[in-house]
């Protein structure tokens, strides 16, 4: 049962610079947990304090039970993905996947057995003599994985292993790690700034910023119920729409202290009736994205200039410049404070 | 285009072709020498073509050595000068290195402190330090011996910055992979840098060993006996400034003898260069 918890997890600079501040997560067993945030939210940090790279300043790392916080990255039982693969340049794929465990004493035969097996389930048999550079950026991502799996550690981490790939293999390479990550059933943290990798990945999400958890659940929940303007902003593309609730017609009491309202592009409608207590803008039409199954309309509003993006499904035939009537139903707005907090 | 014409075509080839003469002839002519009696040698005109003497004339010299320099063989004086070489390259490349690797891969007190003495040691040749270390090699009875040919020229700023800046180049996450893979400070070393290291040493190495081997100033003060003497040295002895004093013949082998290792470390060695420039990776 290797399930991994942070407990005021803690990482302050020599130079008083606070790249986490505080972050508690408890990853159950088996449990693939994304953390996704903007870049420098302190999210990479933190998985890098996971795996033994970057001291803890305050704070518990535990992996199945035992703290970590001083044991060595070699001894906590860990395997990394890399963003560059950090494959070793001079070592055959055989190699590269079998250091590991040589470094480890594992037998001989059991490290042909592993290495094999690995390189079965991630279609690399037949490369296994060659050395990295004569491989695509795809098949250097699967070695890479292929050297984190024969380790079977308690804890995969993965450090936006994705990012260097197009976006046709990422998709590919997104399905692939799931079904691996469930088929070896092993408790895993993935760091990526993309949100559709996160959403379509996590069994746990996590949203940072600025060292800070915003929100952490299931991803569809968080989608439904962002916890606040930048969670909202942040899940789901394109992001939601935000407006001031003084610059729209409600027809609907507006909860107290409310400063900020959002709607996602998808909730919008062009035409008929929002129902009881909904949201009616009037917004003038900047432009048409058609993406072939759906149009996305980019819009502003006369009043207060905010900009909203509002989701066709097929193809929408209008000029710049139309003037549209944006509704949405009551029970898909969202409310948030000054602060920036859901209501 | 420079070299378009057809006159611009003859007359690069016949600027080249000059240059290679008169750099090759010196060449030619001390191999044309080395096999003619020495009297012939000196007696004008000068022959041009190969004489009958080849055999005697090197083993004369191999193994019986030049007269005026007490008899000493020129296979003797190759030994000192390729054990001089070789333990100034090697211990030049073992010594850099490592401290190299120390200073980039480690974080101790004074890092940067130590990282300046290496390099403000490059403003010191061995010319400028040559009394005081001369002085220590006599008070540590090293004259005359391979240690004391060999030590005080064992350091290398030079190489050293080199090794730093490549590690420098070593990415992080590669460092951070060995580290999750099990690999000790030792085993990175071993496992990763050396074997990514290669062709870097193999450039020093050809660098160093003909820097070594025509090492002249060091060896001529700390060698006083005739067997302990290196090949560059022992030329310089057996010319003397009476022409006829010379064994010209001799002297002719022992050049060749004394150019033909560097030129077989080169050619050697630039295989294993240009392949490891070839396989360049990151």
């Amino acid at each position: 049962m290797a399930e991994v918890d942070l407990k005021a997890v803690r990482k302050r600079y020599p130079n008083g610079m606070e790249a986490v501040k505080g972050v508690s997560i408890a990853i159950p067993d088996k449990a693939l947990c994304v953390l996704v945030g903007p870049s420098g939210c302190g999210k990479s940090t933190l998985l890098r304090m996971v795996a033994g790279l970057e001291t803890i300043s305050e704070g518990e790392i535990s992996i199945e039970g035992r703290v970590v916080n001083q044991v060595s990255p070699t001894d906590r039982d860990i395997a990394m993905v890399f963003q560059n693969y950090a494959l070793y340049p001079h070592m055959k794929v055989y190699d590269n996947m079998a250091y590991g465990l040589r470094n480890r004493g594992t037998p001989k035969a059991e490290i042909d057995r592993r290495v094999r097996e690995a390189a079965a389930t991630l279609e690399l048999g037949h490369l296994l003599d060659r050395r990295p550079r004569e491989l695509s950026g795809g098949q250097r991502q699967r070695v890479a994985m292929g050297r984190a799996i024969v380790r079977q550690p308690k804890v995969f981490l993965f450090d936006e292993p994705l990012s260097n790939l197009d976006a046709k293999l990422r998709g590919q390479m997104r399905v692939e790690i799931k079904r691996l990550q469930r088929e070896l059933g092993v408790t895993s943290l993935y760091v990526t700034h993309d949100q559709l990798e996160a959403m379509t990945l996590a069994d746990l999400l996590v949203v940072m910023n600025a060292g800070e958890v915003e929100q952490a659940g299931d991803p569809l929940e968080i989608y439904e119920k962002p916890a606040s303007i930048f969670v909202a902003g942040f899940i789901g593309a394109p992001p939601m729409n935000l407006i001031d609730p003084a610059s729209a017609e409600l027809s609907g009491p507006i909860p107290a202290g409310a400063a900020k309202l959002g709607f996602r592009p998808e909730d919008a409608i062009l035409d008929g009736f929002a129902s009881e207590g909904g949201l009616k803008i009037r917004a003038i039409l900047d432009g048409v994205e058609p993406v072939g199954a759906e149009s996305y309309l980019h819009a502003h509003a006369p009043a207060g200039g905010a900009r909203m993006i509002v989701r066709t499904a097929g193809r929408a035939r209008m000029e710049p410049g139309t003037e549209l009537e944006i509704r949405a139903p009551a029970e898909k707005l969202h409310w948030f404070d000054a602060a920036g907090r859901r209501i | 285009m420079i070299g378009d014409s057809r006159w611009g075509i003859r007359l690069a080839h016949a600027i080249l072709i000059l240059g290679i003469l008169i750099v090759a002839f010196p060449l030619y002519y001390v191999f044309i020498a080395s096999t003619h009696a020495g009297p012939d040698i000196v007696r004008p005109p000068m022959p041009l073509t190969p004489g009958g003497r080849f055999i005697e004339n090197y083993r004369a010299a191999f193994f019986e050595g030049a007269a005026n320099l007490g008899g000493v063989p020129v296979w003797r004086l190759l030994l000192n000068t390729a054990i001089m070489a070789l333990g100034i390259a090697v211990g030049k490349i073992v010594i850099s290195i490592t401290s190299a690797y120390a200073i980039v891969f480690f974080r101790f007190p004074g890092r940067m402190v130590f990282f300046w003495i290496i390099f403000v040691t490059l403003m010191l040749p061995v010319e400028v330090r040559i009394l005081p270390t001369y002085k220590v090699m006599v008070d540590l009875k090293l004259i005359d011996t391979y240690t004391g040919l060999i030590l005080p020229l064992i350091a290398s700023a030079t190489a050293t910055l080199l090794f730093r800046q490549f590690f420098l180049t070593i990415p992080g996450e590669l460092v951070e992979a060995a580290r999750i893979d099990g690999a000790g400070p030792f085993k990175f070393f071993k496992d990763i840098l050396l074997p990514l290291s290669k062709s870097n040493i193999a450039a020093l190495f050809v660098i160093l060993f003909i820097y070594g081997w025509t090492q002249y100033l060091w060896p001529l003060l700390m060698t006083n006996q005739a067997e302990m003497n290196t090949i560059v040295i022992a030329l310089r002895k057996m010319v003397s400034f009476v022409d006829h004093g010379t064994p010209w013949h001799i002297v002719m082998v022992t050049c060749v003898l004394a150019i033909l290792p560097p030129v077989l470390v080169v050619v050697l060695m630039q295989r294993a260069f240009v392949r490891g420039l070839v396989e360049t990776e990151k």
